[in-house]
């Protein structure tokens, strides 16, 4: 993370995962440890703390309350993971690479570390986890237990009872059984016969029996059996899939196992014999790992694209946990959606996904390409890559072709909104719109007018642009009463046609042709004027907007920022900047340019009527920035700084070529985790159980009964809102008086006293008890480090932050008398 | 989850005409019957009472045709020279013709012999009519006067030498007794009224008139001359409502269907045209092998009849209405499973258990599914499909295409299968929108078949028929080239300024017209 000065660049995406609970699905993600709940799909936890990426998490087997956490930054911690709370910290002191717990041995943990002095060279270690009183502790004892090995955490596996471990690197497998301490070797043969690759990837040892499961690389699965001899081994052979075998997974008896790899099929065999087989196809996107609940009641599966399946035992899709989507290649850019906020890019493929911010979470994903994904490398899929939405959202517009070069198979997409529906519908499609890739595509974005007077513009490398409009149809009978045609191609000298852009009131056009940028009148199609900076392309072009609205702003190849008056149709002025991202924002004058140069981005935010600009961030990040999108803040943020005045009524977002998405904030880190964004108390997301809604049912029936008796409400509110008798009720027991201490009083508590209290002392009471849950509440979110959330940034201005200023006074106060409770009674 | 997607199946709007009400209703005429008569036929007119006999006048004779009879029912041949316009009286009885020698003779259709003769007229009379009040007949004749004649007393009531040429045509209006309008080669269309001395109204056509119409109603009247056709407003003094310039020579006839709404107007040019007499548009069009003098429409539209210069009647009846009663007889479940549990509306607290609905895949998404690429592609090559629906024969072999696996599922056809792929390979790859797929089809075809050209008489005609398929295309396209060049350059002339523009589109416009018309 970069934080200079009061900005702070903040990761959204990334996640690897392991482990599940029947209840909670925890997962790796970068460098946090999530955890979900398994019924609502949510995030209730966020447990940071590591510095580097979390490489992997195994619960405590002594404790399933716990969690283990190994991460690069050569710690291991022990988590309570139902509160969030760290309990120990281990430091290794060197790259921790995977983590494997076992029951049988106590105190002490595996991890795969990197050999010392040889490189691409690792070792699995055991690390003794010293007791100690305090939390950050060394774990320095370390015995090396198997040389070589494979740095990935599918390489290794332990077997029946921590028996033995196995662990495979390239065509070798190795045993090392404990208790005798002997090591086995096997090695397939390196000849690739008939394309057959025997690589393993991945290795999974039977719960109860002296199995082994091997995965290789040309999809067949070895089982190997009676390993303890060297040379009387025996296995057999598994094949369904034809490509790699990303992971497999003994169910918790081990008569099922589970396979998984790029076919996005998950198959489980019976009996492990090759003709007992059920699939679960369309899982999406590659499998990459596969995890089962400790009851065998569910299993997961980690996809390549950043998501998570939930199954039932008997492979039925359950539920998904979806973040961002990584897909090979953002093409279509981002798009911010103007009806839902969200940001729209390339999700599955031949998918458009809706990302909402504020949720982290995909809103929905649309169908465009609506053809059957096969994944078979080699093969030349087509895929989305332009998107443009008209100004109120209400039609979409979107691009595929297929990666023939030769061929583009190019079709242009238009679809309407259905309110009904609540979905984008198929308008029209354009079979070959153009003769050659589509390089742009853009609406006429004119909020005050009607969608009739909708233009679409595209360009394309066939060097023209064309324009399509609406077109009503006359025959009642049709089904639809409106659809696109072509009404104008216009071309340049024949150069291709690279960019487009309409000036804020609709009027003018902006086409980049190479080198060139011409202006049409959007009402009569001539051509009005060029501009021109030479040498090099045009990369970006785009128009100033409200009182900039006379500028055109263009971006060469050769590191030029040109700014054209429009109204003298000259260079106002220019800027030697290799701009890599020009985006304007909707909601101001404002332009962001992000530069690359020598491996580093930098952003430069300027208004076109100046050509010094108001903020300049350097070195942003390493990765190169390939996109940018402001998206509009639903409330704008109060800022003091004149600085950061550009971020006050949007937002904006990077995607780096790594496929992280950036975003910049003016608060820091502990800001922006609010305590607006209530965790969902672990308790509360419990599943209801019959027993609960019988109780609760039984509630709110003597609830009722009691104000239809009409009794005296100050008394009702007094029994139930008793903060002692609450604070009675939930203080953990271990930290309570003896009960005998406590019974008495209790029961007194409970007595209705004899003088009603006075209103007013009643209302001190409970506004007391208030203030104590929201220092609860507020304690909680401290230890639990909220989860980053985007949603509550702006709502953290200088009101919420004075309000929480007195608050804290009140707190402060509160904490003194922590347990004048007691004296209550 | 996603479910298996099935083949998009590419739908191309439909060229050309569009299907609508009105096509459907006109082309719902059998197969025309052609009856050979002695000259041009100058007249049709069909008899206002069943069974709905009609007149016709060609030569010098009058033959009267049933409904369905291909030969003459009665014949009136005591015309010394040519015969013209014989009508019917509203009541079907009487009718009445000119003739060349200028004299107006009237028939009763039971007799032979001429009823009354009418003799005034120094000249060819061309038109006759019986006016509303069935006792009173108007004429026309070559020497420019309009006459009318008592029946009764066979004298002339009155005679309006008002047109300065050979008077044409003419109609009796149908609410007042005393109104009728002569059109005229003058250019003009007079409006008499038998109470006056002179004509009421002249409508200025502008060219020669050959046909007058007034609608049922009275207000409207039709004029066809030269190329147009023309509705004027009689009720407004004759205004101008509507010009028509559909047909490309001179409209000779003008007919209104039974119920008003629609107007035909035959034409030199072999076409007749019909409009909606709402819109004015031409809702649909028919072709005849030679120039059309005259057309009638049956009560109810059960018949055209149309007369052709060469003396051919041609005579079309309608189809009759099909009856879907036999495709209705399909056994229905019991009543009882049927609407068991049908009608039951689920209560509140009712917990309602949907059934997922079950998928329906076509046999070849079936196969698709399952991989099975080769039968896939025999799936699609079933007669039925490969003739009606080639658009998804040729989506299969896309999707094949694009899965890498359409080679190994043209591969290993016996002579049948080849003969059958190459057939169809052959008449569609010069489809424009099957033409991409097509070409991909074919080449691979020809690699894998390569080695056993020559083994087999019918598959090697299929490659030769394939191979002159594609020649003549490529000849076709270079000649489209060469018209595109030169309307380039007519448009070029045309448009002075704002050329770059302003001739980028028009040519675009040239090329989607020229790619319409590929597609036949």
């Amino acid at each position: 993370m970069v934080a200079p000065g009061a900005l702070r660049v903040v990761r959204c995406g990334g996640s690897t995962l392991r482990g599940a609970r029947a209840v909670y699905l925890l997962c790796a993600s970068g460098d946090f440890v999530k955890v979900y709940s398994v019924n609502t799909e949510e995030t209730l936890r966020l447990m940071g703390g590591h510095a580097d990426m979390v490489t992997g998490i195994q619960l405590n087997p002594h404790n399933h309350m716990q969690l283990y956490s190994s991460s690069l930054d050569g710690t291991i911690k022990l988590w309570d993971f139902m509160d969030g709370i760290p309990i120990k910290t281990f430091t290794v002191g060197c790259k921790l690479l995977a983590l494997y717990t076992l029951a049988s041995a106590e105190d002490s943990v595996f991890v795969v570390i990197p050999k010392k002095g040889e490189r691409d060279t690792f070792q699995l270690v055991k690390v003794k986890l010293t007791k100690g009183a305090g939390q950050d502790l060394e774990g320095k004892e370390l015995s090396v237990v198997l040389d070589g090995v494979g740095a990935s955490v599918k390489h290794i596996a332990f077997g029946r009872e921590g028996a033995y471990v196995a662990s495979v690197k390239d065509v070798n497998l190795q045993v090392y059984f404990f208790k005798r301490k002997l090591l086995n070797r096997f090695s397939l043969s390196t000849i690739k016969t008939k394309g057959g690759d025997n690589r393993f990837s991945c290795v999974v040892c039977h719960p109860t029996e002296d199995c082994i499961a091997t995965g290789h690389a040309d999809g067949k699965i070895r089982l190997w059996r009676n390993f303890h001899h060297k040379k009387d081994y025996t296995y057999s052979t598994l094949h369904w899939h034809h490509d790699i075998v990303m992971d497999l997974a003994f169910s918790m008896e081990g008569t099922r196992l589970l396979s998984g790899g790029v076919e996005s099929v998950l198959v489980q065999w019976h009996n492990e014999s090759s003709c007992q087989k059920d699939f679960l196809p369309r899982l999406g996107s590659p499998i990459e790992s596969i995890s089962l609940s400790s009851d065998g009641a569910l299993c997961c599966t980690l996809h390549t694209d950043n998501r998570i399946t939930i199954i039932n035992s008997n492979l039925r899709f359950s539920r998904s946990i979806q973040g961002l989507i990584k897909s090979r290649d953002v093409k279509t850019g981002l798009v911010v959606d103007p009806r839902t906020k969200a940001l729209v890019l390339n999700g599955e493929p031949g998918h458009l996904q809706f990302y909402s911010l504020q949720s982290d979470q995909q809103l929905f994903s649309l169908d465009i390409v609506q053809r059957q994904y096969i994944h078979e490398a080699g093969l030349k899929q087509s895929d989305l890559v332009k998107v443009a939405f008209s100004a109120r959202g209400s039609w979409l517009a979107t691009v595929e072709e297929s990666e023939e070069v030769a061929d583009p198979e190019l079709q242009l997409k238009l679809w309407f909104y259905h309110e009904e529906a609540q979905s984008f519908v198929l308008n029209t499609r354009i079979n070959t719109p153009h003769d050659n890739h589509i390089t742009d595509m853009c609406f006429r974005d004119m909020d005050e007018l009607g969608d009739d007077s909708l233009i679409l513009v595209t360009t394309g490398r066939d060097c023209v642009f064309k324009v399509w409009v609406m077109v009503e149809d006359s025959d009642p009978e049709a089904q639809q009463s409106v659809s696109w045609s072509c009404d104008f191609v216009g071309s340049y000298h024949n150069y291709q046609a690279t960019n487009c852009c309409f000036s804020e009131d609709g009027s003018l056009l902006a086409v980049s042709f190479e080198e060139t940028v011409t202006v049409w009148d959007s009402l009569t199609w001539d051509l009005k004027c060029t501009f021109c900076h030479p040498p090099g392309n045009i990369r970006k072009i785009c128009f100033g907007r409200l009182t900039c609205s006379k500028y055109l702003i263009g971006a060469t190849d050769y590191g030029f920022l040109c700014c054209w008056n429009l109204l003298t149709c000259a260079l106002e002025w220019s800027a030697h900047l290799n701009v890599v991202v020009l985006q304007p924002d909707p909601l101001s004058e404002h332009i962001a340019a992000v530069s690359w140069l020598s491996k580093e981005s930098s952003l430069f935010v300027f208004k076109p009527n100046e050509p010094r600009p108001i903020y300049i961030q350097r070195n942003l990040c390493k990765e190169k920035i390939l996109l940018a999108a402001f998206v509009p803040r639903d409330e704008p943020e109060m800022t003091n700084s004149e600085k950061y005045l550009w971020l006050r009524k949007s937002q904006l977002f990077f995607l780096t070529d790594t496929q992280e998405l950036m975003t910049l904030s003016t608060k820091s880190l502990e800001e922006r985790l609010t305590p607006s964004s209530k965790q969902l108390a672990v308790e509360e997301s419990l599943p209801v159980t019959p027993f609960s809604v019988l109780l609760g049912k039984h509630r709110r029936q003597q609830a009722q009964e009691d104000t239809d008796l009409g009794k005296p409400l100050v008394l009702n509110k007094q029994e139930q809102a008793s903060p002692a008798v609450k604070e009675l009720l939930h203080t953990p027991a271990h930290v309570l008086p003896s009960a005998s201490f406590l019974c008495t009083i209790f029961i007194n508590s409970l007595l209705i006293s004899k003088e009603n209290k006075s209103a007013e002392e009643v209302a001190d009471e409970v506004e007391m008890e208030s203030e104590k849950a929201e220092d609860d509440s507020d304690e909680e979110d401290v230890t639990a480090m909220e989860q980053e959330d985007t949603t509550h940034m702006e709502l953290l201005g200088e009101m919420t932050h004075k309000l929480s200023k007195s608050q804290e006074k009140e707190l402060r106060k509160i904490r003194k008398m922590d347990y004048s409770w007691i004296s209550a009674f | 989850m996603a479910t298996y997607k099935p083949v998009v199946v590419q739908a191309c709007p439909k060229l050309g005409e569009r299907i609508t009400q009105d096509t459907l209703y006109w082309r719902g005429y059998k197969t025309p019957v052609q009856i050979k008569e002695f000259g041009a036929i100058n007249k049709i007119d069909f008899s206002p009472a069943p069974p709905y006999n009609y007149a016709v006048t060609a030569s010098s004779r009058i033959h009267i045709y049933g409904r369905y009879s291909q030969e003459p029912i009665k014949t009136f041949s005591r015309f010394r020279d040519a015969a013209y316009c014989a009508t019917y009286r509203d009541d079907g009885r009487l009718l009445a013709a000119g003739s060349e020698d200028g004299s107006v003779c009237l028939f009763d259709i039971s007799g032979k012999a001429a009823l009354r003769q009418f003799e005034g007229h120094t000249k060819p009379v061309h038109v006759v009519g019986f006016l509303s009040d069935k006792y009173r007949i108007f004429s026309g004749g070559d020497d420019y006067s309009s006459n009318l004649w008592d029946i009764p007393s066979a004298t002339e009531i009155i005679s309006y030498s008002e047109h300065t040429d050979y008077v044409r045509c003419g109609c009796a209006s149908k609410v007042n007794a005393d109104v009728f309008i002569t059109g005229s080669y003058d250019h003009t269309v007079k409006l008499f009224d038998a109470r006056t001395k002179s004509s009421v109204m002249t409508i200025e056509h502008g060219h020669p008139v050959e046909s007058v119409l007034l609608f049922p109603s009275g207000g409207l009247l039709v004029s066809a001359g030269g190329r147009y056709v023309k509705v004027w407003d009689v009720l407004k003094g004759g205004q101008l409502l509507v010009s028509l310039k559909n047909h490309h020579k001179t409209v000779t006839c003008l007919c209104l269907n039974s119920s008003g709404q629609r107007l035909l107007s035959g034409s030199l040019d072999r076409h007749v045209k019909i409009y909606s007499t709402t819109s004015y548009k031409v809702v649909h069009s028919f072709n005849y092998a030679t120039s059309i003098l005259s057309l009638a429409l049956s009560p109810e539209d059960e018949t055209i009849v149309v007369g052709m210069t060469n003396g051919v009647l041609n005579v079309k009846h309608r189809k009759p209405e099909e009856k879907n009663e036999n495709s209705q007889k399909k056994r229905q479940p019991a009543y009882r499973t049927y609407v068991k549990g049908r009608t039951y509306m689920p209560k509140q607290e009712d917990f309602c258990v949907s059934k997922p609905v079950k998928r329906v895949l076509r046999k070849y998404d079936k196969l698709l599914r399952s991989f099975q690429s080769s039968k896939a592609l025999d799936a699609v090559l079933e007669p039925p499909i490969m003739l009606h629906t080639p658009e998804v024969t040729v989506a299969v072999m896309q999707e094949l295409h694009r899965r890498g696996t359409l080679r190994s599922a043209l591969a290993g056809r016996d002579e049948k299968q080849v003969n059958l792929l190459l057939t169809f390979v052959a008449r569609r790859v010069i489809e424009p929108r099957f033409t991409p797929v097509l070409v991909t089809v074919a080449d691979m075809i020809t690699d894998i078949y390569q080695p056993v050209v020559g083994q087999s008489a019918i598959v090697d005609k299929q490659f030769l028929k394939l191979q002159e398929a594609i020649g003549k295309e490529i000849d076709y396209q270079e000649e489209l080239l060469e018209v595109l060049g030169m309307m380039d350059t007519l448009f070029a002339t045309f448009t002075k300024k704002k050329d770059t523009c302003l001739g980028e589109n028009k040519s675009n416009g040239v090329t989607e017209i020229i790619e319409t018309n590929r597609n036949y």
